[in-house]
C-alpha cells in the first residue's frame, strides 16, 4: 500500500473519532435505570423510578441543563438478569450512568461490573454493607442509607427513652442478624430474648404470644415488606401497640402504611427521610408527588429524588462533559444539591452523612395515616461500615 | 415457661392447624377426586383475600365481604375450570403442572393491575376487635372464629362426602369415573362442582386470613407449598387426612419456633441457638413429611 | 439477537443445500439441529463484528439454561417423573464455586469435583425420597424440598444469605481459566453439545430404553422384573449432576450467587423450556430455552409503537402474558416446537 494512502486513513479515522466524541457531547446524556419494575415487589422499583422521572420531568426532560435520556430496564428480581441488563446497557448504549437498583441482591450482583469500567452507579435503595465496606468502589454513589445506621439510632433512642428490656425479633437471614446486631452496639439496656423468625412467615401468634409473656419494655424488629405488614397487624390484634411500644424498621414506610391504615398507629419507624422534614426542596418534593399520584411519596420516591438532582447537579458543573470522569467523580462527591432530606454530605464510601431520624406513625394535617418525626438521635452520621471502606 | 404459655401456644398451634386444613381441604378434594394438580388453588386463596377486601372496602361489611369472597372465589374457580382445567384431566400431570403454573402467573399478575401494587387492607370484624384474656395472657378472639369455622367445615364436609348422595356420587367418580358416567351420572357438571368446592374452600381461607395478614400479589404461593406438604403427609384425596395433617403441622411448627430455643439454649451459645432453632424449625415439616414418606409413602391415612 | 436472527436465515439455506448436497437428502430435523449449533457456535463471531460482547453473555445464559433443561429433560421427557425442584441444583453448583472460591480455592477441577459430589450425594438423598411416592405427590415433594433448600440458602450465614455472594475468582483449569467472557461461552456450548450427545446415546442405551419404557408403563417392567427405582434414581441424579454444571457456569458467567438463582418459579421456567422445545427429544430443551427466554427479553421491553399505551402495560404487566403464554403452550403444544418437527413417535 502506498504511504499517502496510508496517511488518508490514519488521518480519516482520526477525524472520525473526534466527531465522534464531539457528537457524543451534544447529544443526549444517556442513563441506565435498572430496577424491580414487575412481580409483587414492583412497588418499590416503580416508586424509584417515579421519583426520579418526578425531578427530570419538572426540569424539561434535562439534568444540569444538558438533554437526557433514561433506559429503563426491568431486573425481574433476578439478579443474574440484572448483570447481563447491565452489560447490555454499557456496551451497547454506552450509558455512563446507571441508577435505581432496589434489591441487595441486585446490587451486589451489578456492583462490581458496572463500576469496574468506570460506570457511574448511582444507588438509590440497595445499600449492603459489604459495598459500604470492604468491597466499595470510588464510582458508587449511594443516595439512600446504611440499614445498620437505623439500628444504631434506634439503640440510642431506646437508652433515651428509658426502656431498660428490650426484645428482639427478625427474620433468619444475615440482614436481619445484622441489624440487630447494630442494635446491640449501642444499647446499653438488657436484651430480653433475640427471636429470629422463617422467611415470609405468615403467622407470629406464637412468637407475640412469647412477647406478652416476658412483658419488655419495648420490642425492636426489623420486618421489610409483607412481613412487616403481618406483624404489626397482629401486633396490634393483642392490643401490644399501647402497651408495648414497638421499635420497627422496614415495616411501616410508605409501601405497607396504605395496607395498615390505623393499625400502625403509634409504631416507630427508623428513617433518613420523612414526608414532613421542613426544607424548600421537601415541601416542593412532596407537593409535587401528591400532585401527579394523589398520595404521601413514599422514601424509595425521595430517595431517587435526590439521586436525579445529585446527577443534575453533577452534570451541571462539569457542563455536561460526562464522560471527564475524575471531573464527575469530584462533582458527584461534592454533593452540591438541594437535598430533601436538608445537609447532605458523602462520606469517603459515598455513602449519605445524614441525620438518622425516629418517626412515629401518625395522622398528618389531612388526617391521613402518615409519618411523624419525633426524634433524631444521630447527626451528621457516618455509617460504621465506612471506616472499612480503604479504596476511596 | 408456664403452663399459661404451654396453653396458649397449644391453641396457636391448633388454631394454624384450621386455617391451613380450610386450604388443605379444597386442595385434597381437586387432587383426589379428579386426579388433577392444581398449583394455582394458592392464587385462588389470594383472590378470596382481594375480593373480601374490596368488598369491604365498598361496604364495611365483614359477612358481606366474606360472602363476597368465597362466592366470588367460587365463581373465578368455575370459570378456571371450564376454560383450562376441563381440558386437563385427560391430560397427563405435566400438562396440568405446566397450565396451573402458567394461571399463577396470571393471576399474580391480574391483581396488580385490578388492585394496584400495593398491598390491601381489611379490617377485624368489630366483634372481634378486642383482645380477650386466655390463662393471663392477651389472646385475639378473632383466632377462635377461625378454629370455630375450620371445625365446622370440616363436619360439614364429613357429612357431604359419607352421609349425603352427593358425596356417594362423588366417591365414586373418583374411584371409577366411566362407571359412574355410565350409571347416568354428569361427571363434567360433577368435576365442575367439585372444583368450584375446592375453590370455595380456598376463598373461605383466605377470606378467614384477611384480617390477619398482608393481602397482595404473590401471597398464596408460601401457603401452597405448605398445603402441598400437608396432604402428601396426610394421603392426597383424604379429607380426614388433610384434617389431622394440618393440625400436626400447625402444632409442630408452633411448638417448634416457640419451644425449640429454650432447648436448645440449654446446650448451645444464645444467639446461635436462635439461628439454629429457626433454621431447624422451617426445615421441620418437611423433615416430617420425609419421614412419613420414608415409612409409608401413600400418606398417613390413605 | 435480531442480527444472529437475520444471518440464521442465510445460514439456514446455506446448510440446507450445502449440507444436504453433501450428504444426500437429510431429515429437517436433523438440518434444524445442524443449523442451531452452528447459530449457537457462531455467536462469538457475531458479536465481535455487528454486536457487542454483551450478546456472547445474553447468549451464554441461554447456553447454560439449556443444559439445564436438557438435564431436566432427562427425568421429565424421557423418565416421565415432573420435578419441580431442579432449579436446586443449578444454585448448589453455583454456590460450590462462590463458597470454594471465598476460602481461596479457584481450581476449576476442585469447583467441579465439590460440586458434582455434594449435588450427587444430595439428588441421591432428595431422589431416593421423593421416588417412594409418584404422580402428583412425588412432583409436590421436589417442590417442597427445593424450597427448603431455597430457605436454608437464605439463612446462610458468612456466604451472603439473601443478598447474595460476590465471586471474586473464577473457576481455573491449569492456563487458562472461565474468566474470559469467550473462554466460557466455548467451554458452555461444548459442555451442550457433549451432554446432548451423551444424551442422545443414554436415551437408546439399555439403561435409556428401560427408563422410557418404564415411563409407558412401570407395571409392565416392574413385572417383567426390573427394579424401575434404580433406573429413575440413576436418571434423577444423572440429571440434577448437570443442572449442578449448569450452576457451576452461572457463578462464572455472573460472578455472583445467590438464592434467587433456587428460586421455585427457575423450576418452572425450566419446566416450561423443556415442553415449549419439545419433551423427550434432545434438542428440543435448548430450542425451549432460546424461545422462552427470548420471549421474556422481548415482553419486558417491549417497544413496538403500539397504539393506545399498549406498550407500557404490557411491559409493566409482561408477566400476565407469559403466564397466559404458557398456559397455552400446556394446553396447545403437544409435542413442542422441536417435537412437531420429529413428527411422530418418539424419535430423537
Amino acid at each position: 500500500m502506498r504511504v499517502s494512502t496510508i496517511f488518508a486513513a490514519a488521518v480519516s479515522i482520526v477525524i472520525a473519532a473526534a466527531a465522534a466524541g464531539t457528537a457524543q457531547a451534544q447529544a443526549p446524556v444517556k442513563i441506565g435505570f435498572v430496577g424491580v419494575l414487575s412481580g409483587p415487589q414492583a412497588l418499590l422499583g416503580q416508586d424509584q423510578y417515579n421519583g426520579f422521572m418526578l425531578f427530570v420531568e419538572h426540569n424539561g426532560g434535562k439534568l444540569g441543563g444538558v438533554p437526557v435520556e433514561i433506559l429503563k430496564e426491568d431486573s425481574q428480581l433476578k439478579p443474574e438478569l440484572a448483570v447481563q441488563i447491565v452489560q447490555k446497557l454499557i456496551e451497547k448504549e454506552q450509558v455512563p450512568i446507571i441508577t435505581g437498583v432496589t434489591f441487595s441482591n441486585e446490587m451486589m450482583a451489578i456492583q462490581k461490573p458496572v463500576t469496574e469500567k468506570g460506570v457511574f452507579l448511582i444507588g438509590s435503595n440497595a445499600g449492603p454493607s459489604p459495598i459500604a465496606g470492604p468491597l466499595c468502589s470510588p464510582y458508587q454513589f449511594i443516595t439512600s442509607f446504611q440499614l445498620d445506621s437505623m439500628a444504631e439510632g434506634f439503640g440510642l433512642f431506646a437508652n433515651d427513652k428509658g426502656y431498660k428490656r428490650v426484645y428482639l425479633m427478625a427474620p433468619n437471614y444475615q440482614a436481619g442478624k445484622d441489624f440487630l446486631a447494630g442494635f446491640k452496639r449501642t444499647y446499653k439496656g438488657e436484651i430480653v430474648d433475640e427471636v429470629y423468625t422463617a422467611m415470609e412467615q405468615p403467622d407470629y401468634l406464637a412468637e407475640l404470644t412469647q412477647v406478652a409473656a416476658a412483658a419488655p419494655d419495648a420490642v425492636f424488629v426489623f420486618y421489610p415488606g409483607a412481613m412487616g405488614i403481618n406483624f404489626v397487624r397482629q401486633y396490634n390484634q393483642l392490643g401490644l401497640i399501647k402497651k408495648i411500644p414497638l421499635l420497627s424498621q422496614g415495616a411501616v414506610d410508605g409501601s405497607t402504611l396504605g395496607a395498615l391504615q390505623d393499625a400502625a398507629l403509634g409504631v416507630y419507624n427508623g428513617a433518613v427521610w420523612g414526608p414532613d422534614l421542613d426544607n424548600a426542596a421537601n415541601r416542593q418534593f412532596v407537593d409535587e408527588f401528591e400532585k401527579k399520584y394523589h398520595r404521601i411519596p413514599t422514601m424509595f420516591a425521595a430517595q431517587s429524588y435526590d439521586a436525579a438532582q445529585l446527577i443534575s447537579s453533577a452534570i451541571a458543573k462539569v457542563k455536561g462533559n460526562v464522560s471527564d470522569k475524575p471531573a464527575f467523580m469530584a462533582a458527584l462527591a461534592a454533593a452540591d444539591f438541594p437535598s430533601v432530606r436538608g445537609d447532605f454530605k458523602f462520606a469517603n464510601n459515598h455513602f449519605p452523612i445524614q441525620n438518622i431520624y425516629v418517626q412515629q406513625v401518625a395522622k398528618d394535617a389531612k388526617g391521613r395515616v402518615s409519618l411523624e418525626t419525633v426524634a433524631t438521635p444521630l447527626k451528621n452520621y457516618r455509617d460504621t461500615y465506612a471506616a472499612r471502606c480503604k479504596s476511596n | 415457661m408456664t403452663t399459661a404459655l404451654v396453653i396458649a401456644q397449644l391453641v396457636n398451634g391448633v388454631q394454624f392447624g384450621v386455617l391451613l386444613f380450610l386450604m388443605s381441604a379444597g386442595l385434597t378434594l381437586v387432587l383426589g377426586i379428579m386426579n388433577c394438580i392444581n398449583l394455582m388453588h394458592g392464587s385462588l386463596y389470594m383472590m378470596g383475600a382481594y375480593l373480601a377486601a374490596a368488598a369491604y372496602g365498598q361496604t364495611h361489611s365483614f359477612l358481606i365481604a366474606a360472602a363476597a369472597g368465597v362466592l366470588g372465589t367460587m365463581m373465578v374457580g368455575v370459570v378456571v375450570e371450564r376454560l383450562v382445567m376441563s381440558r386437563l384431566y385427560s391430560r397427563s400431570h405435566l400438562d396440568q403442572v405446566l397450565a396451573t403454573f402458567g394461571l399463577i402467573l396470571f393471576f399474580n399478575e391480574v391483581v396488580r393491575i385490578v388492585w394496584g401494587p400495593a398491598a390491601l387492607s381489611m379490617e377485624m370484624p368489630r366483634l372481634f376487635a378486642q383482645p380477650i384474656d386466655l390463662v393471663g395472657l392477651p389472646y385475639p378472639p378473632y383466632r377462635f372464629a377461625v378454629l370455630g369455622v375450620g371445625v365446622l367445615v370440616a363436619g360439614a364436609l364429613y357429612l357431604l362426602i359419607h352421609k349425603t348422595r352427593t358425596g356417594i356420587v362423588i366417591r365414586a367418580a373418583s374411584a371409577n369415573p366411566a362407571m359412574t358416567r355410565s350409571l347416568g351420572v354428569n361427571v363434567k357438571l360433577l368435576n365442575m362442582l367439585v372444583f368450584g368446592l375446592g375453590a370455595a374452600l380456598a376463598g373461605l381461607a383466605g377470606v378467614m386470613a384477611s384480617p390477619i395478614v398482608a393481602i397482595q400479589s404473590g401471597m398464596g404461593e408460601p401457603i401452597l407449598i405448605l398445603t402441598l406438604v400437608i396432604i402428601v403427609t396426610g394421603g392426597i384425596g383424604s379429607v380426614r387426612g388433610a384434617f389431622y395433617g394440618a393440625l400436626i403441622v400447625g402444632v409442630v411448627d408452633t411448638v417448634g419456633r416457640t419451644f425449640l430455643p429454650m432447648l436448645l439454649r440449654q446446650l448451645l451459645e444464645h444467639s446461635y441457638a436462635q439461628a439454629v432453632s429457626a433454621t431447624i424449625t422451617s426445615m421441620s415439616i418437611y423433615v416430617l413429611m420425609a419421614i412419613v414418606l420414608a415409612v409409608r409413602p401413600q400418606g398417613l391415612f390413605r | 439477537m435480531t442480527i444472529s436472527l437475520h444471518l440464521n436465515e442465510q445460514e439456514r439455506t446455506a446448510a440446507a443445500t450445502g449440507r444436504a448436497a453433501r450428504l444426500g437428502r437429510m431429515q429437517p430435523r436433523h438440518a434444524a439441529a445442524l443449523v442451531l449449533f452452528a447459530a449457537l457456535a457462531a455467536v462469538p463471531f457475531i458479536a465481535t463484528f455487528a454486536g457487542g460482547p454483551y450478546l456472547v453473555t445474553i447468549a451464554s445464559r441461554i447456553v447454560i439454561m439449556a443444559l439445564a433443561a436438557i438435564g431436566l429433560n432427562l427425568v421429565l421427557g424421557y423418565g416421565g417423573l415432573v420435578s419441580f425442584g431442579h432449579a436446586l441444583y443449578i444454585g448448589l453448583g453455583a454456590y460450590a464455586v462462590g463458597i470454594a472460591t471465598q476460602h481461596g480455592l479457584d481450581n476449576g477441577l476442585a469447583h467441579i469435583a465439590i460440586a458434582l459430589g455434594a449435588g450427587g450425594l444430595l439428588a441421591l438423598v432428595l431422589g431416593a425420597i421423593s421416588l417412594r411416592t409418584s404422580g402428583m405427590a412425588f412432583i409436590m415433594i421436589t417442590l417442597a424440598f427445593a424450597q427448603m433448600a431455597y430457605v436454608s440458602a437464605v439463612s446462610l450465614r458468612g456466604y451472603g444469605g439473601e443478598d447474595g455472594l460476590q465471586i471474586a475468582g473464577s473457576s481455573r483449569f491449569g492456563p487458562f481459566d472461565l474468566s474470559n467472557a469467550t473462554v466460557l461461552y466455548y467451554v458452555a456450548f461444548v459442555l451442550l453439545a457433549a451432554v446432548a450427545l451423551l444424551t442422545s446415546r443414554l436415551v437408546v442405551s439399555r439403561f435409556g430404553m428401560v427408563l422410557r419404557a418404564t415411563k409407558f408403563n412401570e407395571q409392565r417392567m416392574v413385572a417383567l422384573g426390573f427394579k424401575t427405582f434404580r433406573f429413575k434414581l440413576i436418571a434423577y441424579v444423572i440429571s440434577a449432576m448437570i443442572c449442578v454444571i449448569a450452576g457451576i457456569l452461572q457463578a462464572n458467567l455472573t460472578h455472583f450467587v445467590s438464592p434467587a438463582y433456587m428460586q421455585w418459579t427457575v423450576s418452572g421456567e425450566l419446566i416450561v423450556m423443556v415442553v415449549l422445545g419439545g419433551m423427550a427429544t434432545v434438542i428440543g430443551p435448548i430450542v425451549g430455552a432460546v424461545v422462552l427466554l427470548l420471549i421474556e427479553d422481548q415482553l419486558s421491553g417491549i417497544d413496538l409503537g403500539l397504539p393506545g399505551g399498549a406498550d407500557a402495560f404490557v411491559s409493566a404487566h409482561w408477566l400476565a402474558f407469559l403466564g397466559l403464554f404458557i398456559v397455552a403452550t400446556a394446553l396447545v403444544m403437544k409435542r413442542g416446537l422441536y417435537g412437531t418437527l420429529v413428527g411422530e413417535g418418539d424419535k430423537l
